[in-house]
């Protein structure tokens, strides 16, 4: 099987970070040769797959080493073998962390890393596409595939719209598709049928409905993974699934992204405002 | 000539697509003379189109290269990768001359902190300090000036507290400028940036009292070639004080000291007309609009502050300078007039040097049949009297505009209101004022802002000028085309070209260009094979 590269966005706070970790750790489990590549300043795309916060980052190896880096310093075997590695980057408010990104992959691509045997690319990527730098897994063709972590909640929506849009430029030029939509659930009405209908309406299709579970923010402070921590629980098997529409997945579209207006009434036919009629403008 | 302006101008702009036609149309303007003594209106300090192949220059170069540059002991620190340094390194031929030979000078030294990825990533805040500190161990300078080039901005670098902070570290002066080259249309932008900087940061420092009865600055005067030289020697003889300049062969102390002059005299008006502004609103300095290019201009502007001071003595004085000098002068320019007379030059230069020069090339009989700037203003054309209706756009907008009030201590009006009063009454004072180049100009003369590199060639082909003024930028292309161009940044290798003695090394040397015979000898193989020619092109 060709390798996938695959990158997850969405906006800050969703849930890229644990939902990117506990799928990976599901595809490991199915035998899945998989690289995780962190592309957020903090460094906590791969904590839980490492049990914490282990990783030095390419950018901080780079700058302590100089040109002398080998791969095995910037690069950590994580539960099921899989590849860790974190770009980092610099405090906040500081620099830039786009152009570290930047640096940073191509580091990796330099020493190596893409050469070997692998199944997966994973690529976690910092909020909102705010700047070049950040778009870096969707040009030249890095990630082929996207999958934008998603709620019922408005600004979520609003982000996953605004990410389609980043989508729709980078297919043109470098062949990345949208393979589908997480649903990462915060418990909003009618959430499962509104965000299908999102994203039939993006072209795509709501490739898993996560439940909200409690147990993810128990093996997370335990730096697990809900499927090294407690693998017979029922959100594991959520994640499994997850998995397994992933590697099964074969649908990859160019989204077309939607007018600020149908968004919003999408919003209000599903009943997420109340008291507000539809075809009456939402006040955000 | 009997060429037709309106007719080049409409050759000049029907190349273009339909919205840079309109804009073009708008930047080109042929000069008419009206009863009201309005000239048109000219469309100036506008963004230049992508693809005209622009002459400008960046807000870095403004603020830098121009302006803060030519000084002698302010230490210049580059916070940015190392090219834009390296490229801005003593390309003005800004010349210094210290007063012993123990004194500081830094005007050959380049220094940068040579930016790397790593610090574009992490932020370059700490290597800034680091070059501050090594800088200031070296050198010990009395004032360290850094200046952010574009990456800076971008990645939200702080320079100015880095400066707060090494000024606390070092106890001496240390001051920024957020003078990315991408923060205005032109260097026109840096050149207000650096204005603010000498202003808020070393205008006033140093009390040192002058007792001389004659005291001035020369504002937007900077040396180059050694024009300040010649200023400096005229002045002083003429029994007047120069305080300090702006900038040209300066020193950070002589700046810190320039609100004890009595009058300030602003050569480039563009470059420096914020700090005059400021400096009479918060001191009481008036400020008058002089031009020491070409030597009827010298003399005009020797009588000109003679009036403002309104002694019998320096009026003697002035005199007797002027008549000497004016002695040496006509024997060279009758010689070069003769051979000079009826020949034509174009003007496309600067912010004011387009305007002065032109006063040079009358002088030896030769006419001016087309000028503009790079970066000036609709002030810089039309005359100050615009100002209240020029309206401020974004780009403008982008710079800091300070609100000056009168100092509670140090403001003392130079002049009484009557004095005032008669100096306005003067005709031809240009006291708070710049008349523009347009009405210096003769009629059906062609004013093209912002001029592009199609136009160049047309103009050349259309008119075949004798001599052509601009860059560097230009010089060469000009140069293939048979026609000699007069770089008037650099002087080229010549200068110094201000002043009486100036006025002399200008003439020599453009008589040198338009009546040498070489450039009737230039024969490029495509003149003979225009076949050759499209091939270029076609690669």
């Amino acid at each position: 099987m060709a390798r996938r590269s695959i990158a997850i966005y969405g906006k800050g706070g969703i849930g890229k970070s644990t939902t990117t970790q506990n799928t990976v750790a599901a595809l490991a489990e199915m035998g899945k040769k998989i690289m995780v590549v962190g592309c957020d300043p903090k460094a906590d795309s791969t904590r839980l797959l490492l049990g914490g916060l282990a990783q030095k980052t390419v950018l901080d190896t780079l700058r302590d080493e100089g040109d002398e880096v080998d791969l095995d310093d910037v690069r950590r075997p994580g539960y099921g073998n899989v590849h860790c590695t974190e770009s980092g980057g610099p405090e906040p408010g500081v620099g830039c962390a786009g152009r570290g990104i930047i640096t940073s992959i191509n580091l990796l691509e330099q020493l190596g890393a893409y050469n070997e045997e692998l199944d997966y690319v994973f690529y976690d990527v910092l909020g909102d596409v705010v700047c070049g730098g950040f778009a870096m897994p969707m040009r030249e063709g890095k990630a082929q595939e996207i999958y934008i972590v998603c709620s019922g909640e408005m600004m979520a929506m609003y982000a996953a719209n605004n990410i389609s849009k980043g989508i729709v430029k980078f297919a043109q030029a470098g062949g990345v598709r949208l393979g589908g939509i997480i649903c990462n659930s915060r418990k909003v009405d009618n959430e499962l049928e509104m965000i299908s209908e999102f994203a039939r309406k993006l072209g795509t299709k709501m490739i898993h409905f996560v439940p909200r579970d409690n147990d993810v923010q128990r093996a997370e402070i335990n730096r697990k993974t809900v499927i090294e921590w407690r693998p017979d629980c029922p959100q594991a098997d959520e994640y499994r699934k997850l998995a397994r529409a992933i590697d099964q997945n074969d649908l990859f579209v160019i989204p077309k992204p939607l007018e600020i207006e149908t968004l919003e009434k999408l919003l209000i036919d599903f009943g997420l405002v109340d008291g507000v009629a539809p075809g009456t403008a939402v006040v955000a | 000539m009997s060429i037709d302006p309106r007719v080049v101008k409409d050759e000049l702009i029907q190349i273009y697509p339909k919205k840079l036609r309109q804009k073009r149309s708008e930047q080109i303007v042929v000069t008419e003379h009206r009863e009201d003594s309005s000239v048109p209106e000219i469309k100036a300090n506008v963004r230049s189109s992508p693809g005209i192949i622009t002459q400008r220059g960046c807000t870095y170069a403004g603020c830098k290269g121009v302006v803060i540059g030519p000084s002698r002991d302010i230490l210049s620190l580059v916070h940015g990768p190392i090219g834009c340094s390296f490229y801005a390194w003593l390309t003005r031929r800004n010349q210094t001359r210290p007063e012993s030979p123990e004194a500081q000078n830094f005007i050959n030294y380049c220094l940068s902190t040579d930016m790397q990825d790593e610090n574009i990533v992490f932020g370059g805040e700490k290597k800034l300090k680091v070059a501050v500190r090594e800088a200031f161990q070296l050198f010990h300078p009395k004032a360290i000036a850094i200046f952010s080039t574009c990456p800076v901005g971008l990645i939200g670098d702080d320079v100015h507290a880095v400066a707060r902070e090494m000024k606390a570290e070092l106890g001496i002066n240390v001051f920024g400028f957020s003078c990315e080259g991408y923060r205005g249309v032109s260097q026109s932008a840096g050149h207000h940036i650096a204005n603010n900087g000498l202003f808020k940061h070393i205008i006033g420092l140093n009390e040192t009292p002058h007792d001389e009865k004659f005291k001035v600055n020369l504002l937007g005067e900077y040396n180059i070639g050694g024009d300040g030289f010649v200023l400096e020697n005229i002045l002083t003889r003429c029994g007047i004080k120069q305080i300090s300049t702006f900038s040209g062969n300066s020193t950070y102390d002589t700046m810190a000291n320039s609100h004890t002059a009595d009058l300030n005299l602003v050569m480039c008006h563009r470059s420096i007309n914020y700090v005059a502004e400021m400096m009479e609103k918060r001191f009481g300095i008036p400020w008058m609009k002089v031009n020491f290019i070409g030597a009827d201009s010298s003399a005009k502007s020797l009588r000109k502050i003679a009036e403002y001071f309104d002694d019998a003595e320096l009026t003697a004085r002035v005199e007797e300078v002027i008549a000497e000098e004016m002695a040496i002068v006509e024997a060279t320019r009758a010689t070069v007039k003769a051979r000079c007379q009826g020949k034509t030059a174009m003007l496309f230069v600067g912010g004011s040097r387009a305007h002065h020069y032109q006063m040079l090339f009358t002088e030896i009989g030769m006419k001016t049949i087309a000028a503009g700037y790079e970066f000036g203003h609709r002030d810089d054309y039309e005359g100050r009297k615009v100002l209240p209706g020029l309206k401020v756009d974004a780009d403008s907008r982008n710079i800091e505009e300070i609100e000056v009030v009168p100092d509670p201590e140090r403001y003392r009006p130079r002049r009484t209101p009557e004095q005032l009063a008669k100096i306005e009454g003067l005709t031809e004072m240009e006291f708070r004022d710049y008349i523009g180049m347009m009405p210096e100009m003769d009629e059906d003369t062609l004013v093209i802002d912002d001029l592009s590199h199609h136009e160049t060639e047309r103009l050349l082909e259309i008119y075949r000028p004798d001599i052509f003024c601009a860059g560097i930028k230009e010089k060469y292309a000009v140069q293939k085309m048979g026609i000699p161009c007069k770089q008037l940044h650099s002087y080229d290798y010549g200068g110094p070209y201000a002043g009486f003695k100036g006025a002399i090394n200008f003439f020599n040397d453009i008589d040198r260009m338009v009546n040498m015979k070489i450039w009737s000898y230039v024969n490029p193989p495509w003149q003979a094979k225009p076949e050759q020619r499209a091939e270029v092109a076609a690669d």
